[in-house]
């Protein structure tokens, strides 16, 4: 006569019903998709070109991502130096940075008339060319470098300091140091962060069709997009995009395994009291490794501000009104987000670790250019596609965010569980008293910043919108890309700049909201 | 008062029974060993704790079944007993009202609770603003608004000293009165069981022992308890 004591559910409901409303909704996607493919399938040598090169240029990605990631997280984390606070903050900028900004100023710094090529110019020496296989890896480290250095320093800041002063007070050399401390975290953590910058850079799109291109550089986003675009090949866009989901989802659940997770910016700010690591050639290579870090972020982000400040003045009025749909396409996105991940976080924080997660890792692995050729093909018949271009894009924007948004809040879900279920349960609170007065102010800071995240990343986005656009509407990171096509740099530079305020703005807004009552 | 029938919980091979009856208004020390199931008791009584078997009558009615708010019981735990974001007068409203909307009225009575704690001119602090003592001190006043027929304490006032632990557990037994509640409070000390319990009930091998008067077990302890306070 077993009875179970009753427990307080939350979301027990909302949280199966909106994880599964986003499977349906991609499920429907690809149901539409394959409805489209030509059976049975046949799969080209151009095809096969395609798959070789996403995986080559994810796996040199995420290798060269690690690799200079190792030394500057290693220095970030022994050395007290002044702007360090700020670098650290830099360094997750890139996250939140509109893909096609970051491209410019990368452009402005490494390309074919930038900084770095003027001044081989003056030595005699061939200007560089970063189209290609090249500026795609170049761009992806640009992106992925600074996110695996802030997982690699988490690991270096979770060692604990008391082991430091063992190691200090044992005269233990660096060598020693490194074997007993710090090899055991990298072992750990260097897996997952290369893993992830992976899943990432397999899904890429708006790097690839800037950067890339052509036979030799196309990825199977950019693949999907051109034979949708160019051929109106429903059939090929079919097939490619059942292989992206196959090698993304594959990945993305192996993945899932070794990722470590999303943490807020807290603790990074502390450096290591650090007792080897004393004599001066160490300091010497951390210095290079920092400033080398810092030129590497700086730079294109410099080139955007000064390049886009001279062409503020220049931007045709079809800009402004970009942003204006930029900025409803964002809030709409930031809106569902927060509709989505709530209810699915409080579940999975109530809930053994891994299992459920992974239906929200679809939305990783499930292309955005996929789900927007599926919804494509689903509203063709029935009305002009164009007519939802945008809200398309907004609800594709959100599935896009809802795994990283989900990773960020349900350890505070699971924590505010933890704490207060015993107390919840004796006060009776239940139902939306429970969200109002316990779950939704413990998790305001993560909430904050997983909305930031996303609003950035939506008004940033420059994917599904490509589908279905028409020349008279356009998101400002689509406005953009069609100035930079039609060679009018300034205008392109000064929509950057604007483009750059407008998601780091909607980002700090939301994540100052989250940080607000922390006080 | 406080009935428990055949009541029996395992948990792995650990088992905790417990059979007797509590009258209205007496004040029991719970006491044993570590291990011994003393919070598991609590909890069963309380609801958090799932029973294998009998029941649990709570002033008439038998509350077994019942969600752990439903139960007449309010119980305080080691840890965790206010919202850290919320007021300390938002934490004794909760006792009024989960939704916490309250009413004029009902903000007045959590002022009134707080000052009938010592804690007049406090209402607007975070728990984090203020000492562990004051903590206690709130978390009491919301047991007072609650007016359960049952409080239970699962060693509320563990972290505080010796001098503010008894001034607690005076407050406690003051709190108790005034409302004619039962209380029921897990103790390690034989001195705050003399000082705030009328009676004793011992907890052993998965047995909790039916009650008896404090000064009677005292003076004459049985051999395993007298293990256990090492007399």
């Amino acid at each position: 006569m077993a009875r179970r004591a009753r427990s307080v559910t939350v979301a027990a409901l909302g949280g199966p019903l909106a994880a599964g409303s986003v499977f349906v909704l991609i499920l429907v996607a690809l149901l539409a998709v394959m409805s489209r493919a030509d059976w049975p399938v046949t799969f080209g040598a151009a095809d096969w070109a395609v798959l070789r090169f996403t995986v080559w240029q994810a796996v040199l990605s995420a290798l060269c991502s690690v690799v200079f990631a190792i030394p500057v997280a290693r220095a970030l984390a022994r050395r007290q130096f002044v702007g360090r606070t700020f670098l650290v903050t830099l360094l997750g900028a890139p996250f939140i940075l509109p893909v096609i900004v970051a491209v410019l100023g990368i452009l402005a710094v490494f390309g074919r008339a930038g900084w770095v090529s003027e001044l081989l110019g003056l030595f005699g020496l061939p200007p560089l060319s970063i189209y290609g296989l090249e500026g795609v890896v170049l761009a992806h480290v640009f992106f992925n470098m600074p996110l695996a250095t802030r997982l690699i320093l988490q690991g270096w800041q979770a060692i604990p300091s008391e082991q430091y002063r063992l190691a200090g007070q044992l005269g233990l050399p660096p060598r020693t140091v490194f074997q007993t401390l710090e090899w055991p975290m990298l072992r750990q953590v260097v897996p997952g962060a290369a893993a992830l910058v992976f899943v990432i850079c397999l899904t890429s799109f708006a790097v690839a069709l800037t950067l890339g291109g052509g036979p030799r550089a196309t990825t199977i986003e950019l693949a999907i997009y051109q034979a949708f675009r160019f051929d109106f090949d429903l059939g090929r866009a079919a097939i490619l995009s059942l292989v992206q989901l196959v090698v993304a989802g594959t990945a993305a659940v192996l993945a899932l395994w070794i990722l470590p997770p999303l943490v807020l910016q807290s603790g990074l700010d502390r450096p290591l009291q650090r007792w080897d690591a004393r004599g001066a050639p160490c300091r010497v290579l951390d210095a290079i490794w920092i400033g080398l870090a810092a030129l590497f972020l700086l730079l294109p982000l410099s080139a955007v501000i000064l390049s886009g400040l001279i062409g503020l003045f220049d931007m045709p009025i079809s800009v402004w009104t970009a942003a204006w749909t930029s900025l409803w396409v964002g809030m709409l996105s930031t809106g569902l987000l927060i509709l989505w991940a709530l209810p699915v976080a409080a579940w999975l924080g109530q809930t053994k670790r891994g299992g459920a997660e992974a239906i929200t890792l679809l939305g990783l692995a499930a292309s955005p250019l996929m789900i927007g050729t599926g919804w494509f093909i689903m509203i063709y018949p029935f009305a002009s596609p164009q007519a939802f271009a945008m809200p398309v894009t907004a609800v594709v924007n959100a599935l896009v965010a809802l795994p990283f948004a989900v990773r960020i809040l349900v350890p505070g879900m699971r924590q505010s569980f933890t704490d207060y279920s015993r107390l919840n349960q004796a006060l009776g609170l239940r139902g939306w008293p429970l969200w109002r007065i316990v779950l939704l102010p413990r998790i305001r800071a993560r909430l904050g910043f997983a909305a930031g995240l996303t609003a950035a990343m939506s008004v940033g986005d420059l994917g599904v919108v490509t589908l279905f656009a028409d020349p008279d509407v356009a998101t400002l990171p689509l406005q953009m890309y069609r100035l930079m096509g039609s060679y009018r740099t300034d205008a392109a530079a000064g929509a950057a700049l604007l483009l750059l305020v407008l998601a780091l703005g909607m980002f700090w807004i939301c994540d100052y909201w989250g940080r607000y009552a922390e006080t | 008062m406080l009935r428990l029938e055949d009541l029996r919980v395992a948990q792995g091979s650990f088992s905790l029974s417990a059979a007797f009856e509590i009258e209205k208004g007496a004040r029991i020390a719970v006491i044993g060993p570590s291990g011994a199931g003393k919070s598991t008791l609590l909890g069963a009584i309380g609801g958090y704790v799932p029973l294998d078997h009998g029941r649990v009558i709570v002033a008439g009615d038998d509350v077994t079944d019942a969600a752990p708010d439903q139960r007449g019981i309010a119980m305080l735990f080691q840890d965790g007993n206010l919202f850290p974001h919320l007021t300390l007068a938002q934490n004794v409203g909760l006792g009024l009202r989960p939704a916490l909307r309250l009413t004029a009225d009902e903000t007045e009575k959590a002022h009134v609770a707080l000052a009938r704690v010592g804690l007049a001119g406090f209402e607007g602090r975070t728990p984090g603003d203020v000492s562990g003592g004051q903590q206690s001190r709130a978390a009491l006043a919301r047991v007072l608004v609650q007016a359960k027929p049952l409080i239970l304490l699962d060693e509320p006032f563990a972290a505080l000293g010796p001098a503010l632990r008894a001034e607690m557990l005076d407050l406690t037994s003051e709190v108790a009165r005034a409302a004619g509640a039962t209380v029921m409070m897990i103790t390690h000390d034989p001195q705050d069981a003399e000082r705030a319990a009328d009676q004793v009930v011992f907890v052993d091998a998965g047995l909790a022992h039916v009650p008896q008067p404090v000064a009677e077990i005292m003076a004459d302890p049985p051999e395993a308890l007298r293990a256990y306070l090492g007399f």
